[in-house]
């Protein structure tokens, strides 16, 4: 009965913001599979699984299987620089560039429907959903690249040729109109470091709930160990591979000793 | 068997790695050679960074060129002085090449640099063996005396000061001409992930005059200190030799320098430097031809180096 009667209260506290409008009438429950992706030296890459859950309430009955849903996984930012050769003295040769101020270096954005169908150009732009959408900034100050700029789509088409960057228009499933799943695929080069997960839900043309999460992408036994010699210790770490490569070339040449 | 390499960051099929080794050490048994040049291009287009498989193939060279230091040295057919000239000069380079790399990575005109290094480097020396080498065999189908070798001739480089007498090769020469060629093998050695065996040598018999019985012990002591010595400075300067990548090459390497090793006895002297000649020339030509075929795609993306 205490029970109720809190649930009763909280209900009424929230009565006159529930009834400002639809926007708080469903609620977003999602769940990973694994918060930590470990990378071993088998590591071939690995589908994450996301569960989430719509809870509505009663204001929300006429939209249910109606959802529009856009998760978007974006992986460690790391700046990068996009360069054009051209043609000079009748070689090719790296000759203009463009420089991205820490975009993600992965990015998944897994959707149920395409995503031009979920609302109109500038609701996807605001929310960047989609590729195209997402905002990349440039090292000229202040600058974002639009989608029709070439190297913009250059940097895009070639994080997505690497399988770093993907767009899936059918990749969210609904299991029931309120519970959906979707696998956010990491590939073998994805790199190491923290991932954001943001669930945005989408009804007639506008987001009307988001939820987010994270993971992390980070080396194990003895990849870590060697990836953290390498970049703490590069001296003694260099002193100690030109010992292992002494004591492969003096192993070879006593068991393979012909005079 | 797929295997994940921490510092290139890839995985890859081990046993492609370990047939790479093979293949490449059965090349470098056979002739003499390192290897490098051949490897390092290999590695590249599999898809490892190419500052990752400089450095790599630095280590690698270290492990097949000892094998061939300790032969010789049982043999006594090396020159301890002249290696020690060499490597004063060489060590240098070594430096100024770790440190070019670095910058070079900065400015994003490391691949072309790499690849114009190639070019240049591989056609003439290739070109040369190759002529080189045809000549000397149709001389000796002549039924000609094979020798070129004129003891009297002086070159101009004779007259400079310092002069030093080397007595296992019997030259007396001034140690700037070889301080200099030391200082470009470890250079280039250090841009190109090359061991440089295969310009040390010509270097020490035609322009040094270096008896042949030594040259090549002496080549590979060279060779092993300076690749020890930019095994080390990579991995300080930048970040980038990758161990599990290099001991995997290492592996099929040794094995595969036994196999070339003893196929290289079957085929006389100046065919084979016609065969190397002409896979350098070969190897120039494919870097040649990356250069100046317009390429698929014209972008690239060269992510921000940390550098320390």
């Amino acid at each position: 009965m205490m029970r109720i009667g809190r649930l009763a209260l909280f209900a009424v506290a929230l009565a006159p913001a529930l009834m400002a409008g639809p926007a708080l009438a469903e609620r977003l429950i999602i769940s990973l599979s694994q918060h930590r992706v470990l990378i071993n030296s088998t590591f071939t890459g690995v589908d994450l699984t996301l569960f989430g859950a719509i809870e509505a309430d009663a204001s929300a009955v006429g939209r249910a299987g109606n959802y529009a849903l856009v998760v978007t996984a974006a992986g460690p930012h790391r700046t990068v620089t996009t360069w054009r050769k051209k043609r000079v003295f009748g070689i090719w040769v790296n000759a203009e560039s463009r420089t991205f101020v820490e975009p993600p270096s992965y990015l998944a954005v897994l959707t149920n429907r395409p995503i031009a169908a979920i609302a109109d150009a500038s609701v996807l732009r605001r929310r960047q959903v989609g590729l195209q959408q997402v905002v990349l900034p440039q090292n000229l100050e202040g600058d974002i690249a639009d989608a029709n700029d070439p190297f913009r789509q250059a940097f895009v088409r070639l994080k997505t040729e690497q399988g770093l960057y993907r767009e899936q228009t059918n990749a969210v499933t609904f299991l029931t109109p309120t519970l959906f799943r979707t696998s956010i695929p990491l590939p073998a080069n994805a790199p190491v470091g923290s991932y954001e997960v943001t669930v945005q839900l989408f009804s007639g043309g506008s987001m009307i709930a988001d939820e987010g999460t994270a993971f992390e992408i980070i080396k194990t036994g003895f990849e870590q160990f060697v990836a953290v010699a390498a970049r703490q210790h590069g001296l003694l770490y260099g002193v100690a591979t030109a010992m292992l490569s002494l004591l492969t070339g003096w192993l070879g040449s006593i068991i393979f000793r012909r005079d | 068997m797929q295997i994940y390499l921490p510092i290139a960051d890839m995985p890859v099929n081990i046993f492609v790695i370990l047939g790479m080794g093979l293949a490449v050490g059965f090349l470098s048994g056979m002739f003499g050679i390192g290897g490098g040049f051949l490897l390092t291009p290999l590695l590249i287009f599999i898809g490892v960074a190419p500052v990752v498989a400089v450095a790599t193939v630095s280590s690698h060279i270290v492990a097949s060129s000892l094998s061939g230091v300790f032969a010789y040295w049982r043999r006594k057919a090396l020159d301890p002085a002249l290696a020690g000239v060499l490597l004063a000069g060489g060590m240098l380079g070594t430096f100024a090449g770790v440190w070019l790399i670095a910058l070079l990575r900065v400015v994003g005109q490391l691949d072309l640099t790499i690849s114009l290094a190639y070019v240049t480097l591989l056609s003439v020396v290739g070109g040369l063996m190759t002529v080189e080498s045809a000549r000397a065999i149709f001389r000796a189908r002549a039924g000609k005396n094979p020798e070129v070798r004129r003891p009297g001739s002086h070159a101009w480089f004779h007259g400079l000061p310092l002069k030093l007498r080397f007595k296992h090769s019997r030259i007396y020469v001034s140690v700037v001409p070889v301080w200099t060629i030391g200082f470009f093998i470890g250079f280039l050695g250090a841009v190109m992930g090359i061991g440089g065996g295969f310009l040390l040598v010509p270097a020490l018999i035609y322009l040094l005059r270096v008896p042949t019985n030594v040259v090549i012990g002496t080549s590979m002591v060279v060779t092993l200190v300076t690749m020890v010595s930019a095994t080390v400075m990579h991995a300080a300067t930048n970040l980038s030799v990758d161990a599990v990548l290099a001991l995997i090459l290492m592996v099929g390497g040794v094995m595969g320098a036994q196999f070339g090793a003893q196929a290289g006895q079957r085929v006389r002297a100046e065919q084979l430097r016609l065969l190397l000649g002409l896979l350098i020339m070969m190897v120039g030509l494919r870097f040649a031809i990356g250069l100046v075929v317009q390429p698929d795609d014209m972008f690239s993306l060269q992510p921000l180096e940390a550098l320390p």
